[in-house]
């Protein structure tokens, strides 16, 4: 038998504002302090996340993550600050939710969330909070809980838009329900259609907050079965029936999926994508031989195919600016007798450019690698980086 | 004609429509109606297959057109289809 747990006066005093409603007292509140939160991400959704249910009074709470603090993410992830920049977000969190209530057990787990540890990590878990940027991982936290039979409170954000609902509990409709497969990754919206207004992930983890909560104490009803749309322009709250999918891969009732899969190879990610190619000089230039050209006065159009929005933020000077969904329509616009070397933020969108002028006949067309990213880290540092 | 709300990530290939309104008996004569007037949009929606793609849902006010007959779904004017991609969130590529 274990000790059984109990509050002391200081505890007492700080949950008051729950002891004094009948739907938590002091049953409730003992509730929370009995269970645990697996909360994989400390990013936009799992910084509300992790200092609200720190304040709650969660038992334990674990934290995965093994990013690094930097100064994009302080627009939104709240639960770190400008002196963390550099830092792990881990113990970044940490020191934030320590801070908000000593009483709380957190676990550390600097690690990426992967098919080898997922299991032996979420096991020990009552809950699961989906707070993760990027689908392999959103499949492989979905499955995880499904095997182990783990409620999976599921939020994500875009620009203005986000979702939320209660995956896998007890027995209910899974992501793979919803979405039986990823987007490839050619159809995953690029940084040109990404960003998100910040405050957004506040909104959706706080509603991931409160489904914990809920389902921790058993009161109210969750969101098992419904998806929750919010969008914050239009400021508006919409509900759509999420039924479990007898043909579900990994749910249903003809189940293929018995243990963990390869999850990048699952959402077409290449194996060590970021170790590309060496660069090929027939279709691709460095920032530094681009400035070069410039300075050496050679005969070369430089396109930016970024969306004007962008090159208001920093351009390379000389470019013309054909945003990457324009350039078809704007052929008549280049010369395909002239060298042309095309660039964006990171160099994704202007090989596709690059691709539509050589199916256009275009011969001496050049991707500018790691795009205006990299010429500001290369070439000319006092061009910010967005 | 019934209303299809567009969400965000796929208003760039709507000329930056959040809704629109088009006519159709049927989920898939809406679906073709739209992708008529926006063609961009088809290859977000469809596969080579010409099968709607697993990671676009399409609602019929709030039920998934999976349960209620597909593409043969009746559709009146008082209808509104919601197309419901999956957002991973705040991952960027390119
Ligand atoms: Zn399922």
């Amino acid at each position: 038998m274990s000790a059984e747990i109990t509050l002391s006066n200081d505890e007492i005093l700080r949950y008051s504002r729950h002891l004094i409603m009948p739907e938590v007292g002091m049953e409730g509140q003992l509730k929370l302090k009995k269970a645990s939160v697996l909360l994989v991400g400390t990013g936009g959704l799992g910084a509300p996340l992790g200092l609200y249910l720190t304040a709650a009074g969660i038992g334990r709470i674990g934290l995965v993550d093994f990013d690094v603090v930097d100064y994009t993410n302080l627009q939104r992830q709240v639960i770190h600050g400008t002196k963390d920049v550099g830092r792990p977000k881990i113990d970044s969190a940490i020191e934030s939710m320590k801070d908000i209530n000593p009483f709380v057990q957190l676990d550390r787990h600097e690690v990426a969330l992967t098919s080898d540890n997922a299991l032996e990590i979420i096991k020990d878990y009552d809950y699961v909070v989906d707070g993760t940027d990027n689908f392999p991982t959103r499949y492989l936290v979905n499955d995880a809980c499904v095997l182990l039979n783990k409620p999976n409170i599921y939020g994500s954000v875009f620009r203005f838009e986000g979702q939320s609902t209660v995956f896998a509990y007890e027995g209910g409709p899974c992501y793979r329900c919803l979405y039986p497969e990823p987007p490839p990754p050619g159809l995953v919206p690029s940084c040109a259609e990404g960003g998100v207004l910040g405050i957004l992930p506040g909104v959706i983890g706080l509603i991931q907050a409160t489904e914990t909560a809920k389902l921790i104490l058993g009161v109210g009803k969750s969101l098992v079965g419904r998806l929750l749309l919010y969008d914050a322009l239009e400021m508006k709250f919409r509900e759509l029936k999420l039924r479990k999918n007898p043909e579900c891969p990994v749910c249903g009732d003809h189940r293929t999926i018995t243990k963990l899969i390869d999850y990048q190879e699952f959402c077409g990610i290449p194996q060590h994508a970021a170790e590309a190619a060496p660069v090929n000089t027939a279709t691709e230039i460095e920032p530094k031989d681009v400035k070069a050209k410039q300075d050496r006065g050679d005969k070369f159009v430089l396109v930016d195919v970024r969306e004007p929005h962008e090159y208001q933020i920093a351009k390379i000077p000389g470019s013309i600016l054909i945003p990457v969904g324009d350039v078809a329509k704007r052929l008549g616009e280049l010369n395909p007798d002239d060298e042309i070397v095309m660039h964006c933020k990171m160099g994704g969108r202007s090989a596709k450019a690059c691709d539509v002028l050589r199916a256009n006949g275009f011969t001496k067309v050049l991707n500018m690698t790691g795009g205006i990213t990299k010429w500001s880290d290369t070439v000319d540092p006092t061009v910010p980086k967005y | 004609m019934a209303r299809i709300l567009i969400p965000t990530p796929l208003r760039q290939f709507a000329e930056k429509n959040d809704n629109v309104e088009v006519a159709g008996a049927t989920v898939g004569e809406v679906l073709t109606a739209l992708t008529t007037r926006f063609p961009d949009l088809k290859k977000n929606l469809y596969n080579d297959e010409g099968k709607l793609r697993s990671f676009v849902n399409v609602y019929l006010n709030d039920e998934d057109i999976r349960y209620t007959g597909k593409e043969a779904t009746a559709v009146t004017d008082a209808d509104t289809l919601s197309i419901v991609p999956s957002i991973a969130g705040g991952a960027h590529v390119g």
